[in-house]
């Protein structure tokens, strides 16, 4: 009744292609986004801020990162995590080779190194494809992990092979070490994110991300209309690495105040890859809600014996915690192949027709 | 349709399990929050396991026995991390507002994370007998302690007894095959140093976390390079693997000696009779022969209020958790009495964990006679260059084969003390203390 576009006329080409075409999407991201930027850093505590908000959002734009170039452009790549390391890592020696740099330039560089180990790792897709790929992409995965844990320039020959944030500034609050609030880094979080989503999401409906759907669905066809492969290819590379390299650096910075190699091993790729097929593949609201899914529900199905008074032991509650999200996911697969995404989108269907279905 | 709404309705439940979480826990007034990280899944629940198990049976003993510490109640509350430090700086943030009155982090991974933010939340941090070994120089670490011995003095004991067997030390080729996470990594500097300095060499044998249950291209490398003595510093699944493959290639057992993180019962009873003569270093006794011990044993095993299987109380492990329990016990009541508050919160603590002194008497009197030596913490040195002795596997048991040994205080200290410095080069804002 009160979701319908009726009466809303598109009378030019700019508002047919607008992100949000109907009236009351536009309203809803506004009350989505003054939310999250208004309520939630007043009503949420520490917990919340950091172990919830903090980390969704960045592995949110991981997701996307990887959305773009597995939803969108139909390369398949294992080496997400690696990219995220790359992007720790090369904005841990900006940090510590220019030390006077606002560390949220770092941040927003170390994407592009990122995206160059990207595009070198990406090369192959324009030979190999499908599973194929996932292979070679596997080898970035294992290459990159070896070089953070061997070439001791990367962490400054720290004995511990660690990576550590130290304490930075930004009009005298600091934004990155232990004495950042958590509220600060939850906004800095949320505004790059915010950003990244709406760059990420013009770039889609643009050339470029028509270029990439067109060789997703048939390269051949795609390079029989005019599309240069290797360019669509290569920036699907360096564009979704880009992403996943600035979520790195957020996660280390923003996040976690210092890592280790294990903290970009193959297990953090597939978790990307299980958000993004949780999901939905294809669509960036459905990275958000892959990466809520996969990252939330853990913390929710542990503090519940607690919050209802049921003692049994965290072990306990660990593997009934692997059960139930696995299940999940098999029944997600099933009931839905396309993803949470594709619930929501059937979601939004109905709700224009209520309360007349048909 | 219906499966839609059922989705919803998973939904539904989903936030409203959420909006619950929101709401802080209620917590007892009068009860101190003693937070355990532990590790009963993933590939290192072998190594974990007994630990968590000692510990735990020894704070719910004491709840048991004596009413907790000071006529305070324990209120002890497990938090499983798998030995992920991402889920274990999770554990820690869930924790940290119910002032928990210490942190045992049970990973050096996990300690790295945490140490920036204990002196910001002033939460203390006990790694023991792991983690940054530069955290040992308490005045550059006010807030974090690693007693009773960091990685680099193990290290040195361990040279120490390699150098008194017969052969000596010099020329000698030693192989370090550790686990190629920060905790393996952390005694490179200090074995470097003394090879250069007393003439031997390191084959230095690295072992991904991936490779932990496939060592055998490592164990080829060792049969290669032939070294006298092999050095382990290993965790969780690649312990036993690395007994095993030793066994295989008929290494002599009694010129293997692990890290006191390599000596657990569940690491070489796997390898039956090939284990016999295995070495490894350790700090405390092992067996049940303890009136302390006793007591977990008739109050909490035997009323089953333990997870532990009553096989694997004594354990070597289990008793690592049992000295890890007492340390903090200890330190409670040492805080206890230095502050003269009975609930005591993480500043207080850390005023006990610095003033840490448990004698041999203290020893005798909480029934743990020789079970370990005597530990002290001081505001300089938060570890304390305590002694550590080599125990060997008889295919049934561990035997002490060497008396206390000292480590290298005059070798290690300078170094913890360059490394301090390094660690805090980049961080002005560092809280540091000055001893008197």
């Amino acid at each position: 009744m009160f979701y319908r576009e009726a009466g809303q006329f598109k009378t030019n080409y700019r508002t047919d292609q607008a992100v949000f075409p109907i009236f009351q999407d536009k309203i809803g991201v506004l009350v989505i986004l003054a939310f999250l930027f208004l309520v939630v850093p007043f009503w949420f505590n520490d917990f919340w801020l950091n172990s919830i908000m903090i980390p969704t959002l960045i592995f949110s734009l991981a997701a996307i990162g990887l959305n773009l170039l597995l939803g969108y452009a139909g390369q398949i790549s294992l080496g997400t995590g690696g990219f995220m390391g790359v992007g720790a890592y090369s904005c841990y020696k900006l940090t510590t080779i220019f030390p006077d740099i606002n560390i949220l330039v770092h941040i927003l560089l170390s994407g592009f190194f990122a995206a160059i180990v990207g595009i070198l790792f990406g090369i192959p897709s324009l030979r190999i494809k499908g599973f194929y790929l996932a292979i070679a992409t596997l080898a970035s995965q294992f290459f990159l992990e070896w070089s953070f844990g061997r070439i001791g320039w990367l962490y400054n020959y720290n004995p511990s092979g660690a990576i550590e944030v130290s304490t930075k500034r930004m009009f005298g609050i600091a934004i990155t070490g232990p004495h950042a609030t958590s509220l600060t880094r939850y906004l800095i979080v949320l505004s790059i994110v915010v950003v990244l989503t709406w760059v990420a999401s013009n770039l889609v409906r643009g050339r470029i991300g028509r270029a990439w759907m067109a060789v997703r669905d048939m390269d051949i066809a795609a390079e029989l209309i005019g599309i240069r492969l290797l360019q669509a290819k290569l920036t699907a590379f360096a564009i979704s690495s880009y992403f996943a390299g600035v979520a790195g650096a957020l996660m280390v910075f923003m996040w976690l105040g210092a890592a280790e190699v294990e903290s970009f091993d193959i297990n953090h790729s597939f978790l990307i890859l299980f958000m993004v097929v949780i999901g939905g593949t294809g669509s960036l609201i459905g990275s958000f809600m892959g990466a809520a899914f996969i990252w939330v529900l853990p913390i929710f199905l542990r503090a519940a014996p607690r919050v209802l008074g049921v003692d049994i032991s965290a072990a306990t509650v660990e593997h009934f915690n692997f059960m139930i999200v696995g299940g999940l996911i098999i029944f997600f697969l099933i009931v839905e192949p396309n993803g949470i995404a594709r619930l929501w989108q059937i979601g939004k269907e109905k709700l224009r027709r209520w309360p007349f279905p048909y | 349709m219906s499966s839609n709404k059922l989705l919803l309705g998973l939904a539904g439940a989903a936030m409203l399990a959420g909006s619950m979480v929101v709401a802080p826990p209620v917590q007892a007034e009068d009860s101190i929050f003693v937070p355990m990280l532990t590790y009963r899944t993933g590939p290192f629940a072998g190594s974990g396991t007994p630990i968590m198990d000692g510990m735990h049976d020894y704070f719910t003993m004491l709840n048991e026995r004596d009413g907790g510490i000071g006529g305070v109640m324990l209120e002890i509350e497990e938090c499983e991390t798998a030995y992920n430090a991402q889920k274990g700086v999770e554990c820690y943030e869930s924790v940290k507002d119910r002032d928990p009155v210490v942190i045992n982090p049970y990973s050096t991974g996990i300690t790295l994370q945490l140490i920036p933010k204990a002196p910001v939340d002033e939460i203390p941090i006990l790694s023991m007998g792991y983690g940054l070994s530069a955290t040992a120089v308490g005045e550059s670490f006010p807030w974090t302690f690693n007693a009773p011995s960091t990685y680099w003095s193990q290290m040195s004991g361990i040279i120490r007894y390699i150098e008194a067997q017969g052969d000596g030390i010099a020329g000698q080729k030693i192989g370090f095959i550790y686990l190629d996470v920060g905790y393996g990594r952390e005694p490179i500097p200090l074995l470097d140093e003394l090879a250069s300095e007393m003439g031997f060499e390191v084959v230095k044998i690295p072992v991904g976390v991936k490779d932990m249950q496939n060592q055998s291209s490592h164990w080829l490398q060792v049969r290669r390079e032939r070294p006298d003595w092999m050095i382990m510093w290993g965790w969780g699944a690649m312990n036993p693997t690395a007994i095993k493959e030793a066994a295989k290639i008929n290494y002599p057992m009694d010129h293997f000696i692990g890290v006191w993180w390599s000596g657990g019962n569940v690491d070489v009873t796997p390898a039956g009779e090939g284990a016999v003569g295995y070495l490894s270093a350790n700090f405390h006794g092992t067996g049940t022969d303890f009136p302390a011990i006793q007591d977990i044993i008739t109050h909490v095993v035997e009323a089953g209020k333990s997870l532990a299987d009553p096989d694997t109380v004594g354990d070597n492990f289990y008793n690592r958790g049992v000295a890890n329990a007492v340390a903090t016990a200890e330190a409670i009541r040492t805080a206890q009495q230095v502050t003269g508050v009975s609930v005591v919160t993480g500043v207080e603590m850390r005023e006990g964990l610095e003033n840490l002194n448990i004698t041999a008497e203290r020893l005798t009197e909480i029934g743990l006679e020789g079970f370990m030596n005597p530990m002290q913490i001081t505001c300089e040195d938060h570890a304390g260059a305590h002694p550590i002795y080599i125990q060997q596997w008889d295919g049934e048991n561990w035997n002490r084969v060497s008396d206390w040994i000292e480590p290298m205080s005059d070798r290690v200290r300078p170094m913890l003390e360059a490394a301090a410095e390094a660690y805090l080069a980049d961080k002005p804002e560092w809280q540091t203390q000055t001893c008197n």
